[in-house]
């Protein structure tokens, strides 16, 4: 039994998991790649045209996978972030804010593509209905994070206060949303649903799928690999980065 | 309970030494509120409508200037490390300064909210509406912006990013606050807001001081 708990937290010391990490990464790119030509190829040659909203609408298979890991990874951020303050474990800390880049990505992404979506659907660039402004909200708070964290200058009191706001952070998502949500809605009905059968064709929801795919294992192999920086700036002075090949080159 | 009256009184006592900076950010309210009328135009139908939003943005603004000072001046003089190692729970001390500070920078702000409001054409109704709207949704600001001032105690840059981080967690308070006056004066009724309002105030009375010190601890460490 006290084996498997040791093995169970073996990799969370940034010596051990800075191979296995480097191990993962083509992997990860390449599953990203190949998601990424099949969900492409499907969205762009497969899918029909929409009825209503022509070929303007093929945005959505961006849009719609960006939307979502931008939620994913703050509530993914904010796991890591509780896991740090309660064991005290440094990757964890690191594995926060080596995801919080790639979530602001995400909901600059999401805003971005919305926007491009908007201007020939609505007519408008923007307008201030309840998801955009939340996903705007979302986007303020990643930089936030990212903001508190670049202030500091003890790696370990950054990664504390970092996870202490994006525990505070992560309460007040479904709050924000639903404030801005009675606030305002103009926005059209989700459009993939959980528990009633989608309302779009077979191939268009692949489509979106596979891209949702593609975007994750994007996000993990760019976590993963900017992980293993912070790994290696954090742990300069230590004797086992001094012994890696590629730190001695 | 005494340790709690206590933090309160000592720091309304500073405070009272020290008016010019409560006054400050009084004073920043009520020029702020003006601005608008003199950016937007006279006419007191849309000065009526824009009225609580401009009231409660501005007053999101001036909570946000005493904030720095919450734990600043106590952090560089050292009581704040004595709190920390004080038998009392520093949960209660922090819930103490955080009263504090709604006394000194909230409550003013509802007692001149309705002077002003007189000025963007409320009636009596709405005035009260705002009143109470204030009463539930200051010290909402002054709990969760300690979370803030706590997390960016002795940083470079600490105001500037002090408002990154707390203004986007205002935005709950800013639509209930504003949208119950807004509610009111459509006639929908101010009910369902300051419900809302207060039921964010008793999460917050809860778990704000709990977070702050948290975020107390990590940067004293």
């Amino acid at each position: 039994m006290s084996n498997r708990i040791v093995n169970w937290f073996k990799f969370a010391s940034p010596q051990s998991f800075y191979p296995l990490a480097g191990r993962m990464v083509p992997w990860f790119w390449a599953l990203a790649a190949v998601f990424g030509i099949a969900g492409l190829w499907l969205s762009f040659f497969v899918a029909p045209t929409d009825a209503q909203q022509g070929e303007g609408y093929r945005i959505i298979f961006v849009h719609v996978p960006a939307s979502w890991m931008s939620m994913f990874i703050y509530i993914v951020l904010a796991c890591w972030a509780g896991l740090g303050l309660a064991l005290n474990t440094r990757l964890s800390g690191m594995m926060a804010s080596a995801l919080a880049p790639t979530g602001a990505l995400m909901a600059f992404l999401s805003l971005w593509t919305g926007a491009f979506w908007g201007k020939p659907m609505w007519g408008t660039w923007w307008v201030w209905d309840a998801r955009l402004t939340s996903e705007l909200i979302l986007f303020f708070l990643y930089l936030g994070f990212i903001a508190l964290q670049a202030a500091i200058d003890d790696p370990r009191r950054a990664d504390k206060a970092g996870a202490v706001l994006a525990l505070v952070g992560v309460v007040n998502v479904p709050i924000i949303y639903f404030s801005v949500k009675w606030w305002n809605t103009l926005h059209q009905g989700s459009s993939v649903s959980m528990t009633k059968a989608p309302a779009m064709a077979q191939t268009m929801l692949w489509g979106m799928l596979l891209m949702a795919l593609c975007f994750w294992m994007y996000s993990i192999a760019v976590a993963l690999m900017r992980v293993r920086a912070i790994i290696l700036e954090r742990e300069a002075h230590t004797e086992w980065v001094k012994e890696l090949a590629e730190v001695k080159s | 309970m005494n340790a709690v009256l206590a933090v309160i009184r000592r720091d309304l006592l500073l405070a009272a030494r020290k008016k010019s900076e409560v006054l400050t950010a009084l004073f920043f309210f009520v020029i702020v509120t003006s601005l608008f009328p003199l950016g937007i135009g006279p006419e007191p139908v849309l000065l009526k409508k824009i009225a609580p939003g401009v009231l409660w943005v501005a007053a999101l603004l001036a909570t946000m200037l005493g904030l720095n000072r919450l734990f600043a001046t106590d952090h560089v003089d050292g009581t704040l490390e004595q709190m920390v190692l004080s038998p009392t729970p520093l949960g209660l001390l922090v819930s103490g300064k955080i009263a504090a500070h709604w006394l000194l920078s909230g409550l003013p702000l509802v007692l001149l909210a309705p002077v002003l409001g007189l000025q963007f054409d409320l009636d009596g109704g709405a005035l009260g509406v705002l009143i109470v709207a204030l009463l539930l949704g200051t010290p909402l600001l002054s709990l969760i912006g300690a979370i803030g001032a706590a997390l960016t105690l002795g940083l470079r840059g600490g105001g500037v990013l002090l408002s990154l981080l707390v203004l986007p967690l205002y935005v709950p308070a800013l639509i209930f606050g504003a949208g119950a006056v807004e509610a009111h004066i459509s006639g929908l009724g101010a009910g369902g807001h300051l419900s809302l309002l207060a039921a964010l105030l008793a999460l917050a009375v809860f778990f704000a001081p709990w977070a702050t010190t948290a975020a107390l601890r990590i940067a004293l460490e």
